[in-house]
C-alpha cells in the first residue's frame, strides 16, 4: 500500500499546477471564446449571437486602425531589432577589449518597465522639452521633431522605444549564436582565403538560421502582445493614431463597455500569436526529443 | 538452487517491446554478465532488476523471494553505475553513508562501516572530498564503496568500466573479479565489451533486440556459439564468418571456399557435426576464429583434425604478441593469428593452418549452428 | 536545448570569428560601439539629470545639461507626496504594495516550478509531454484573453481588488516560465543520481532535497531573476485587477506621469519612473548573467 502511494506522489505534486494552468488559461480561453459569440455588454451575457461580434469587428474603422498599427509596428520593430541586433553581436564578436562593460549597456533596458520606457521616450520625443526643445536650445531652430504629436507619424516613435527596449536582447541571441558556431568551420574558411566580410555573409549568417527564427518569433509575439509601452507613451493616440490590437481589447472590453467585440478581439490576437508560437514550439520539442 | 532467477521477463515502453521472454538464473556467488550491442536491452534488463523500471509481465526473484512490486530500496541489491552517480554536494563519506542514514542508522555505526569499506578499497583518505575532486579511478572506487556498505545479497554494475581510460579499465576489471572472489556476492554485471565479459563471467548472457541469444559459460559461449550474431559478438578480432559450400569429398564431407583468381580451396572435413551431411552441395557460413588459422609452425599438433592450404596475403598487421594476416575465401577478407616472428610479407602466398575441430558451420537462410 | 541555461550562452568559448582587421576599421567599430552605447544610456541620463532639476530649468534649459542647481525635491516629492489619483501620497505606499505582491508571487511560483521540473524530468509518466506542451504554451498566451474571466473568478474567491489576488494571478501565469526553466535545468542533471538515491532508500520529497536542491543554485537564481522583473515590470494585471490600495508600482507611475490635472512637474515623474526601474536596474547590476540566462532560456524555447 505504500508503495502505491510513492507512485502517485509525482503526479500529486504536479496536479495543483496542471489544474490552475488548465482552469485559469485554457477554461478561461474557452470562456473568453464563448463569450465572443454572445451579445456580452458591461457584464457576460449568456445570449448566443453567433459570428455578430466578428462581423462588427472587421467593420469598426477603429480594429482596422489597430490591425494597420500592428502590421507597420509588428514587420518594423522586428525588422531593425533583427538588423540591428544582429549589426551589434557581429561587432562586439571582434574581440572587443571592453565587450564585459559594452554589453550589460547595450542590455539593460530589457530589465526596465515598458512603463518607465514609455515614460522616457514620452517627454525625450516631447517638442516642448525634449529633443527639439534642446536642439532650438542649441540654436537649430528650424529642427523639428514631432512624430509623437503627428498622427501619421506616431506610430513610428512606438517602434523607436520598443526597438530601444528590445534591441539589445536580439543582440545577446545573436552574440550567443555566434559564439556557437563551430570555430573550426571558421579556420577552415580562412584558410579557403575567404575575408572576414565573406566568412559572415556565407558561413557565419546562414549557419544563424536558427536564431533568426528564434528572434523572430519571441519578437512576433512581443509585438502582438505589445500593450504598456504604447499606453505609456502615447496612451493610444494621438486620436487612435497609435491603438494597436492589445489596447483595443482593454479599452472595448472595461471603457466602452462592449465586452463581446472585446472578447472577439481577444480571440483574434490569440489566434494570430498561436499560428506563430505552436508550430515553432512543435518543432521545438521534435528536434529536443530526438536529440 | 538458484539464487537470482528471471523468469518469461517481457518488458515494453508503449508500443515498442523492449524486453522479449527473457528467462536467466544465476547461483548464489555466481557473477553473471549481461552482454549486447548498444539497445540490445541489457541496460533496461538490469534497472528490472533493480526496480528502477517497472515490468511488464514475468517474474524476477532474488533469494527465493518474489521481488517484482519491491521498491528498489526493499530489494536487498546495491548498484554501481556507468557515470558512478556520486551525488555531487556530498563528501565521498556522505556519499557511501547515505543509504544508511536514509535507513536512520545511528551516526557511530555508519561511521564504523564507511570507515571498514574505505579500507578494503584504499579510498580511507579521500573521505572528506568532494566527488569533483576524484579522478575517474578514484569515483570508481566510491561508488563501488557505497555500493560494498550495503552488503547486499545481490550486485548491479552497468557498465561500470566503460568511462575509464583503457589502462585503468584493465586494472579495476581486474579488482572486481578479485572483490568478487573475496566476498562471494552474487553480480550481475552489463557491458558491451565482451573481453570484460569473458574474463569476468560465471555465465554469460548475449543479447541483441531484446531477445536473449544465448546463456551459457564463457568458454560455452566462445567455442559453441549457437548463432552467428554471438559468434561474431564474441571475441577480438572476431571469428571469421566464411560464406562456403559443402561438397562431397573423397574421405568424406569437404568445404569449399571461393578465392579471387585462384581455384577454389576445398578442404576435408575428419569429424563434421552430424547435421552438416543435409547441406551436401549446399552453401554454409564457415566459421573459424583466427587462433584457428595460423601458420603451420603455430598450428595447435594436437587438435584432431587440421588442414593446410596455400592462401594469398593481402595484408600483414604486426601487433607484437601476434602477427594477423588477412587473405581472401569466400569473397570476404579473412584473418589469420600467426606466431609475432612468422615470416611472412604481403602480396605473396603463404601456407595457412586451418584447425577444424575448433571450426563450426551455420545455416546461411536461419543464421543458426549446425550441430 | 538547455545549455542556454546550464552555461552562460555569452561566455566566449573560442576567441571571437575573424582575423584581426586593420586600425582604421577597428576604430571605426569602436566609434559604432560607443555610439550605440551612448544611444542606449541617453534616456536614463536624461531622466537622471532632470529628476535632480527645478522645474524651471528643465523649461529653459536643454535637457542633456547638468543641473545648475542640482535638488533632490523631485525625488522627496516622488516618493511621498506627489498626487497619484486622488491621494498626495507619493509612489511609497505602492512601492510598498509592488513588494507584497513581487515576493510570495515569486517564491511560490519559483518552488512549484523546481517541483514541476523535477516530476517532469525524473518522474516521467505517460502524458507528461501533453502536460508539459500545455504549460509551455500557456507562457505565450496574449493575456488580454483572460482579463475578462480572471475578473470574474477572482470576485468568485473574493480576492477582487487584493494583493493576494495579484499574487495568485502572477503565480499562474509565471508558472509555464518557472517550469520551462527548472524542467530544462533538470534534463540535464543526470538520472542516474536519482536512481542511486532510490537504491539507497531516499523518498520523492527526499531525493528532491538532498540530490537535486543543492545543485540547484544556478537556476533558481535565474528563475528568480526572471520572475521577480516579469511581476515587477507589469502593467496589464495591476491596471486590471488591483484596487486603490493594492496598486502597484508601475500603474501609481503611469497615473502619476498622466494625470492630466495641474502642471506637468517632469523631474518628479522622471525621479518616479528612476524609482520604478530601480529594483529590477539593481538586479541586473548585480546579477547581469544570471538575467541574460533567463532571458535566453525564456525566449529560445523549451
Amino acid at each position: 500500500m505504500k508503495e502505491r502511494l510513492q507512485d502517485y506522489i509525482p503526479k500529486l505534486v504536479l496536479s495543483p499546477s496542471f489544474f490552475l494552468i488548465l482552469v485559469f488559461v485554457y477554461g478561461f480561453i474557452a470562456y473568453t471564446g464563448y463569450l465572443s459569440f454572445t451579445d456580452s455588454r458591461i457584464l457576460p451575457s449568456y445570449n448566443w449571437v453567433g459570428l455578430e461580434n466578428y462581423e462588427r469587428l472587421w467593420k469598426l474603422p477603429h480594429w482596422w486602425r489597430a490591425i494597420t498599427n500592428l502590421a507597420i509596428f509588428g514587420s518594423l520593430y522586428i525588422l531593425i531589432c533583427s538588423v540591428l541586433g544582429l549589426l551589434l553581436a557581429i561587432l562586439l564578436d571582434q574581440k572587443i577589449r571592453a565587450e564585459g562593460l559594452l554589453r550589460p549597456i547595450y542590455l539593460y533596458p530589457m530589465a526596465l518597465s515598458f512603463i518607465v520606457t514609455g515614460t522616457a521616450w514620452k517627454w525625450f520625443l516631447d517638442p516642448g522639452i525634449g529633443l527639439e526643445h534642446t536642439m532650438h536650445q542649441w540654436g537649430w531652430e528650424s529642427f523639428a521633431f514631432d512624430w509623437i504629436k503627428d498622427r501619421q507619424m506616431a506610430i513610428y516613435t512606438v517602434v523607436i522605444a520598443a526597438v530601444w527596449q528590445s534591441s539589445g536582447f536580439v543582440m545577446a541571441m545573436f552574440l550567443a549564436g555566434l559564439r556557437g558556431v563551430d570555430s573550426d568551420i571558421i579556420k577552415a574558411a580562412q584558410i579557403d582565403g575567404a575575408s572576414a566580410f565573406t566568412t559572415y555573409r556565407r558561413i557565419i549568417i546562414p549557419l544563424m538560421r536558427p536564431v533568426f527564427l528564434s528572434a523572430f518569433v519571441v519578437l512576433a509575439h512581443l509585438a502582438i502582445k505589445a500593450y504598456d509601452l504604447v499606453i505609456a507613451l502615447t496612451g493610444g493616440g494621438p486620436g487612435q493614431a497609435t491603438e494597436l490590437p492589445a489596447t483595443f481589447m482593454y479599452s472595448y472590453t472595461f471603457t466602452r463597455n462592449l465586452m463581446g467585440i472585446g472578447a472577439s478581439s481577444a480571440i483574434i490576437m490569440m489566434i494570430m500569436i498561436f499560428s506563430i508560437i505552436i508550430p515553432y514550439l512543435y518543432s521545438e520539442l521534435r528536434t529536443g526529443v530526438k536529440r | 538452487m538458484s539464487f537470482l532467477q528471471i523468469i518469461d521477463l517481457e518488458k515494453s515502453f508503449g508500443n515498442v517491446q523492449v524486453l522479449k521472454r527473457i528467462n536467466l538464473e544465476i547461483e548464489e556467488g555466481g557473477f553473471l554478465v549481461l552482454v549486447g550491442p548498444s539497445g540490445c536491452g541489457k541496460s533496461t534488463l538490469l534497472n528490472t532488476i533493480a526496480g528502477l523500471e517497472p515490468i511488464t509481465a514475468g517474474e524476477i526473484r532474488i533469494g527465493g523471494r518474489r521481488v517484482n512490486d519491491l521498491h528498489p530500496s526493499k530489494r536487498d541489491i546495491a548498484m554501481v553505475f556507468q557515470s558512478y552517480a556520486l551525488y555531487p554536494n556530498m563528501t565521498v563519506a556522505q556519499n557511501i553513508g547515505f543509504g544508511m542514514e536514509i535507513r536512520g542508522v545511528p551516526k557511530p555505526e555508519r561511521e564504523k562501516a564507511i570507515a571498514r569499506v574505505a579500507e578494503m578499497l584504499q579510498i580511507d583518505h579521500l573521505l572528506d572530498r568532494k566527488p569533483s575532486q576524484l579522478s575517474g579511478g578514484q569515483r570508481q572506487r566510491v561508488a563501488m564503496g557505497r555500493a560494498l556498505v550495503r552488503d547486499p545479497q545481490v550486485f548491479l554494475f552497468d557498465e561500470p568500466l566503460s568511462n575509464l581510460d583503457a589502462k585503468l579499465r584493465v586494472d579495476m576489471r581486474t579488482e572486481i573479479k578479485r572483490l568478487h572472489q573475496r566476498m562471494g556476492t552474487t553480480i550481475v554485471y552489463v557491458t558491451h565489451d565482451q573481453i570484460e565479459a569473458m574474463t569476468l563471467a560465471s555465465k554469460i548472457a548475449v543479447l541483441k533486440d531484446g531477445v536473449l541469444q544465448q546463456f551459457g559459460t564463457p568458454s560455452e559461449i566462445y567455442n559453441n556459439p549457437i548463432n552467428t550474431f554471438v559468434a561474431d559478438f564474441m571475441g577480438s578480432p572476431a571469428m571469421n564468418l566464411i560464406p562456403a559450400t559443402i561438397t562431397n569429398g573423397a574421405g568424406g564431407l569437404a568445404i569449399e571456399m571461393e578465392r579471387p583468381s585462384a581455384p577454389p580451396v576445398t578442404l576435408p572435413l575428419a569429424s563434421p557435426p552430424k547435421g552438416l551431411a543435409a547441406y551436401k552441395g549446399r552453401s554454409v557460413i564457415f566459421g573459424v576464429r583466427p587462433e584457428a588459422l595460423t601458420d603451420p609452425d603455430g598450428a595447435d599438433r594436437n587438435a584432431a583434425s587440421i588442414a593446410q592450404t596455400e592462401c594469398f596475403i593481402e595484408v600483414v598487421e604486426p601487433a607484437g604478441s601476434d602477427t594477423f594476416a588477412v587473405t581472401h575465401l569466400g569473397g570476404k577478407g579473412v584473418i589469420a593469428r600467426l606466431r609475432a616472428d612468422a615470416n611472412i610479407q604481403p602480396g605473396t602466398t603463404a601456407p595457412l593452418t586451418f584447425n577444424l575441430s575448433k571450426s563450426v558451420f551455420f545455416d546461411p537462410e536461419t543464421e543458426n549452428r549446425i550441430l | 536545448m538547455t545549455s542556454a541555461v546550464s552555461q552562460g550562452p555569452l561566455e566566449a568559448s573560442r576567441a571571437s570569428s575573424t582575423v584581426a582587421p586593420n586600425r582604421l576599421a577597428r576604430a571605426l567599430i569602436y566609434a559604432a560601439l560607443i555610439l550605440f552605447a551612448i544611444y542606449y544610456l541617453l534616456p536614463l541620463y536624461v531622466m537622471l539629470v532632470n529628476s535632480l532639476k527645478p522645474l524651471d530649468e528643465i523649461r529653459q534649459g536643454d535637457m542633456l545639461s547638468l543641473p545648475m542647481a542640482g535638488t533632490i525635491e523631485p525625488w522627496l516629492k516622488a516618493w511621498a507626496t506627489a498626487q497619484i489619483g486622488v491621494q498626495p501620497t507619493g509612489l511609497k505606499p505602492y512601492f510598498m504594495n509592488s513588494i507584497l505582491m513581487v515576493v510570495p508571487a515569486v517564491f511560490i511560483s519559483t518552488a512549484l516550478g523546481a517541483l514541476n521540473g523535477y516530476v517532469l524530468t525524473k518522474w516521467t509518466f505517460r502524458g507528461a509531454d501533453i502536460v508539459f506542451g500545455l504549460m509551455l504554451l500557456a507562457c505565450f498566451i496574449p493575456f488580454q484573453i483572460v482579463l475578462i474571466p480572471m475578473a470574474r473568478m477572482l470576485g468568485i474567491l473574493g480576492l477582487a481588488g487584493t494583493i493576494p489576488g495579484l499574487v495568485l494571478v502572477h503565480v499562474v501565469y509565471g508558472l509555464g516560465f518557472t517550469t520551462l526553466f527548472f524542467r530544462n535545468y533538470y534534463a540535464a542533471f543526470p538520472s542516474e543520481l536519482v536512481k542511486a538515491a532510490q537504491i539507497d532508500g531516499a523518498s520523492f520529497f527526499q531525493i528532491f532535497r538532498r540530490i537535486l536542491l543543492p545543485s540547484s543554485g544556478p537556476i533558481i537564481v535565474v528563475t528568480v531573476i526572471w520572475q521577480f522583473t516579469n511581476i515587477w515590470n507589469d502593467f496589464l494585471f495591476g491596471a486590471s485587477f488591483a484596487s486603490v490600495d493594492s496598486i502597484p508600482m508601475t500603474v501609481a507611475l503611469n497615473n502619476l506621469v498622466s494625470s492630466s490635472t495641474g502642471v506637468k512637474e517632469y523631474n518628479v515623474h522622471f525621479a518616479g519612473a528612476i524609482m520604478a526601474a530601480l529594483p529590477t536596474l539593481i538586479v541586473y547590476i548585480v546579477s547581469g548573467r544570471y538575467f541574460v540566462r533567463g532571458l535566453m532560456a525564456g525566449a529560445v524555447k523549451g
